[in-house]
């Protein structure tokens, strides 16, 4: 059999191969922390943070048929208010979904993030999703309607145009931003992989 | 400062599709439009620092409020490292599995099997500064699902891990070496590159073994590396 990692030139004949994904299935709940949605939890690794705009994330996840993705789990990765991952804010959430799909985090709004070379990157936020049938976690980003640098950001622009709006958080008031995600079919949000 | 090296793109056959028919599951839950490749910004190629602190260990899932689990005692180790070689220290790896019988401590799990009332299932275990972890458990019984006629999952123990960069996050099943629901999985099968599937099954080991006590079991974790010079720009 041939060594899978030779039509990797860079990583050279002696290197190691990473480890294969299986899907989360059905019990990760089992390990589920309802509090860690709450980035802000008073006995988190965030209390006493009082910078920034406090909002909160929600969306419902829905599978082909449209039907709720109740046993997935959305991540949450982001910046702090300055766009900065390592100062300090623990920019960390795991949220569960309900019976309907939905989701939800309680955290800052993140601020603009360097991007390469010179660009600036527009506020957004990593959201993966993993599920029962899903066989490794999907990747996309919630950026937030209106925010005049989303005009410029790099990753919105290598996204087909008619599909950018599949990234964006509408506001629905009381700091509420909602991106709802439909696993498969019209509307799939663009996925990304590095 | 220079922008975050690029990941090593996935070894093929390494990693599962997201369509993989024989799992049902797949059907109406795997996108059907390709992902779009990005190079990596600071939102990638960096992570969350996951600490004892915030995230307190339970490296010993064998006992549950002070009781003993029932079944057969096992010590699960092994070392974390990127596609480089290099080990990942203080890597948090999160630890879910049935009990005994088959059955997880869920709500959800309706299997009409014993539940051991001693066994939680919750693990979470940090990586040494050289990559070395080690945890307690039992071994998880097997549990029939519905995916097809006579569907049971081989002993399997869930992991999640978080590297030093988002890009690497990892969620995965350990197997049992010799067991005969391998063969059978849609899961495990899903993993086209046989050398990649056989290395999601641990080994028996003797050193890890303790005297009257537990059986050892060896298995590592490989997170994805970096690439020695920094990929096109896919856009
Ligand atoms: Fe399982």
């Amino acid at each position: 059999m041939s060594n899978p990692a030779d039509d990797r030139g860079a990583a050279g004949p002696a290197a190691l191969v990473a480890t294969a994904s299986q899907t989360i299935g059905p019990y990760w709940a089992l390990i589920e922390h309802p509090e860690w949605a709450n980035l802000l939890r008073a006995d988190g690794p965030n209390a006493g943070y009082d910078q920034g705009e406090r909002i909160t994330l929600t969306g419902r996840i829905t599978d082909g048929d449209g039907l709720p993705a109740a046993d997935a789990v959305v991540e949450l990765w982001q910046a702090d208010p300055r766009g900065d991952h390592e100062a300090g804010f623990h920019g960390y959430g795991r949220s569960g979904c309900d019976a309907e799909g939905r989701f939800s985090f309680t955290t800052v709004k993140p601020g603009p993030v360097k991007g390469r070379g010179n660009a600036t990157q527009a506020p957004h936020a990593t959201l993966t999703l993993f599920a029962r049938g899903l066989m490794t976690q999907v990747v996309t980003r919630l950026y937030f309607a209106g925010e005049a640098l989303n005009e410029t950001d790099p990753v919105l622009n290598a996204v087909p145009a008619e599909r950018r709006g599949t990234l964006l958080a509408l506001p629905v008031g009381g700091g509420v931003w909602n991106l709802d995600i439909r696993l498969q079919g019209d509307n799939e949000p663009v996925f990304l992989e590095v | 400062m220079s922008d975050p090296a690029s990941y090593l793109p996935p070894a093929t056959g390494s990693q599962p599709p997201l369509n993989s028919p024989a799992y049902g599951s797949t059907h109406k839950r795997h996108p059907k439009q390709a992902a779009i490749r990005i190079a990596p910004t600071l939102t990638e190629s960096l992570a969350p620092r996951m600490t004892q602190g915030a995230y307190p260990a339970i490296a010993d899932l064998s006992v549950h409020q002070g009781r003993q689990a029932q079944g057969e005692r096992i010590i699960v180790g092994g070392r974390v490292l990127d596609e480089n070689g290099r080990p990942v220290p203080h890597c948090m790896i999160e630890i879910w599995q049935a009990c005994s019988t088959g059955r997880y401590h869920h709500p959800l799990d309706t299997h009409d099997a014993p539940m051991d009332p001693n066994f939680n299932g919750e693990g979470r275990v940090f990586t040494d500064a050289d990559g070395n972890y080690q945890f307690t458990s039992i071994k998880p019984g097997s549990y029939p699902w519905r995916n097809h006629a006579n569907a049971w999952r081989p002993n399997h123990i869930h992991y999640s891990l978080f590297g030093t960069g988002f890009a690497q996050r990892l969620v995965t099943q350990m197997y049992f070496p010799g067991d005969p629901l391998l063969a059978l999985d849609p899961v495990f099968h899903a993993v086209a590159d046989q050398a990649a599937r056989e290395r999601l099954v641990s080994r028996f080991d003797l050193g890890l073994t303790k005297p009257e006590w537990a059986l050892g079991y060896r298995f590592d974790f490989v997170l994805r590396g970096r690439a020695a010079t920094p990929m096109e720009n896919p856009q």
